[in-house]
């Protein structure tokens, strides 16, 4: 088998507060192949949110290893990591605060260009239009400011941002969550589109199993701090072994189903 | 990018902010014009001593002890003000927002450090360590800006630390470390811009604090003598306080006039301000 692009080991972030200790998580191990989609479900508080940070090297982990693509990520520091940082993208939950409340589109997307060195200034505007392009925006969009675009334009720049480096893993965290349901739609298809054509990798973080379901090969399933399961997406799916998994499983909504309908409510 | 414009619009709609901004206006006016309205030195003899005001029409506001041109004094003296007041305020707006924004971002030890040296000076007022910086240091121009300026840097210093210990933990904050941006950029580019609104609405007061303190030095004898300053005059007219009160009295007024113009400006600001974070 070959390496995983990303591989975690035994992650563990405690968190205290008022002398009281939190398992924010739990010796947790994970690994994504190139071009796969995992999903990260849990219920909120399990910790797959803080996962999705610890990865990206935004929290540090009290203990674990973080492997990425040949270089141990969890060791990196300063300018190595800033490099390696090129390879790892993110896309967060509220695309109303990712962005520098001055910033405008262009210089949202010249940012992640300027400091890689990918594009000379003169060649910026036109890198800038295409990657616009490749999430569906137009490019006079570049000029506005981003708080002055949709919230589903806003995750698309967002998307825009973390495609400008050409990574090989993107972080979603939660990253459609907070678009409404048309948008949603849009963005999932977005993504699963660049995959396709890009070979990219997704850590897809969310709390709903039906959007992960739609969008993941394999899903892991986290509560208080754990994996409490992982295996294929389907497999997941229909058949939950964990209580958690279950739960929220029984928690999609089912137009068609009657039969299902009365069981979930049944559980609830 | 049109926030600024937003602000500016908010304050000129705000009574309290059109009524600090005419009254400053019309400061600035008075200190600007002054060298033209009023050339040659404002200490110079111009005239008989204690001519009361509204007596003779070369000096409407009277003469004081030594026969100066009260008007000219007022004049120039609105110029040494609002300068004083001006740069002792750029002086502790550029210092203190610099050393928050550092204690804020680095955190550690730093911030500790940083953050005991703010303790110690606010620990002393703000007039005592001008005072006692002015007598060591001498009476100039510069060294009563900086002595001011030493008093009220711990105030810009403490909001812009905790703007920045609340902007630091936004996700926009995570995402310029997530594209591998420098941590010196971060702090400069994204931080300190976001933090600076707040700090700069407490400029105003500032301003108005140093005019204060710039007066209270200059009429204890620790201003710069070469300059005629509303302290300094009020000082004069002390002296005479029962037979010619207008000699403090006139000073006074433009004092009076300086400080609520900065607050009311400064009030107009912070409503200003505050619609702008009300309406995301």
């Amino acid at each position: 088998m070959r390496a995983p692009l990303l591989a975690v080991q035994g992650l563990t972030k405690t968190y205290r507060s008022g002398g009281r200790e939190v398992k924010g998580l739990d010796d947790v191990s994970l690994s994504v192949a190139a071009g796969e989609t995992i999903g990260l479900v849990g219920p909120s508080g399990s910790g797959k949110s803080t996962l999705a940070r610890v990865v990206m090297r935004l929290i540090e982990p009290d203990a674990g290893t973080i492997a990425f693509g040949g270089e141990n990520l969890g060791a990196l520091n300063g300018k190595a990591l800033r490099t390696v940082r090129k390879r790892i993208q993110m896309v967060f939950q509220d695309p109303s605060a990712a962005f520098n409340p001055r910033a405008t589109v262009a210089d949202v997307l010249a940012d992640p260009l300027r400091i890689h060195g990918l594009a000379p200034r003169a060649e910026r505007p036109r890198r800038i239009a295409q990657l616009l392009e490749s999430v569906g925006l137009s490019d006079n969009l570049a000029v506005r400011p981003v708080h002055a675009i949709s919230g589903g334009q806003r995750q698309r720049v967002a998307i825009a941002r973390a495609l400008a480096t050409e990574p090989e893993l993107i972080v979603l965290d939660e990253a459609v969550s907070a678009l409404d349901v048309t948008v949603r739609g849009q963005i999932l298809d977005l993504l699963v589109r660049l995959q396709r054509e890009r070979g990219l990798a997704y850590l897809f973080v969310s709390h709903d199993l039906a959007v992960v379901r739609a969008v993941s090969h394999r899903i892991a399933i986290m509560d208080r701090g754990r994996i409490v399961e992982a295996g294929p997406a389907g497999t997941v799916v229909a058949d939950p072994q964990s209580e958690t998994g279950r739960a929220l499983v029984a928690a999609i909504p089912r137009l068609h189903i009657p039969r299902l309908d009365r069981e979930a409510s049944q559980n609830a | 990018m049109n926030a600024p414009i937003n602000t500016l619009g908010r304050l000129l709609r705000s009574p309290a902010g059109v009524a600090g901004l005419a009254l400053l206006a019309l400061l600035a006016l008075a200190a600007l014009s002054a060298p033209f309205l009023f050339p040659g030195d404002p200490l110079a003899i111009a005239g008989a001593p204690l001519t009361p005001p509204f007596t003779d029409p070369a000096f409407p506001l009277g003469t004081d002890r030594l026969g100066r041109n009260v008007l000219a004094g007022l004049f120039h003296g609105a110029q040494a003000s609002l300068a004083v007041g001006l740069a002792a305020a750029a002086v502790s707006i550029i210092a203190g927002a610099l050393v928050g924004t550092i204690a804020g971002f680095a955190g550690g030890l730093v911030d500790e450090a940083l953050m005991r040296v703010v303790d110690a000076f606010q620990t002393v007022p703000g007039f005592l360590l001008a005072l006692a910086f002015v007598s060591v240091a001498g009476a100039s121009l510069p060294v009563v800006i900086l002595a001011i300026a030493l008093g009220a840097w711990t105030g810009p210093a403490r909001l812009a630390r905790a703007e920045v210990l609340s902007i630091r933990e936004r996700d926009y904050v995570a995402a310029a470390r997530v594209i591998g941006m420098h941590p010196a950029e971060i702090a400069l580019r994204e931080v300190l811009p976001n933090a600076l609104p707040p700090v700069l609405a407490l400029a105003a007061v500032i301003v108005g604090n140093a005019v204060l303190i710039e007066s209270a030095l200059s009429f204890l004898g620790l201003g710069d003598p070469n300059i005629v300053t509303w302290g300094s005059m009020i000082a004069e007219g002390r002296n005479v306080l029962r037979s010619a009160p207008f000699l403090s009295i006139v000073p006074g007024i433009g004092l009076v006039v300086t400080v609520l113009g900065v607050y009311l400006l400064a009030e107009g600001l912070s409503d200003a301000l505050a619609s702008r974070k009300a309406r995301p």
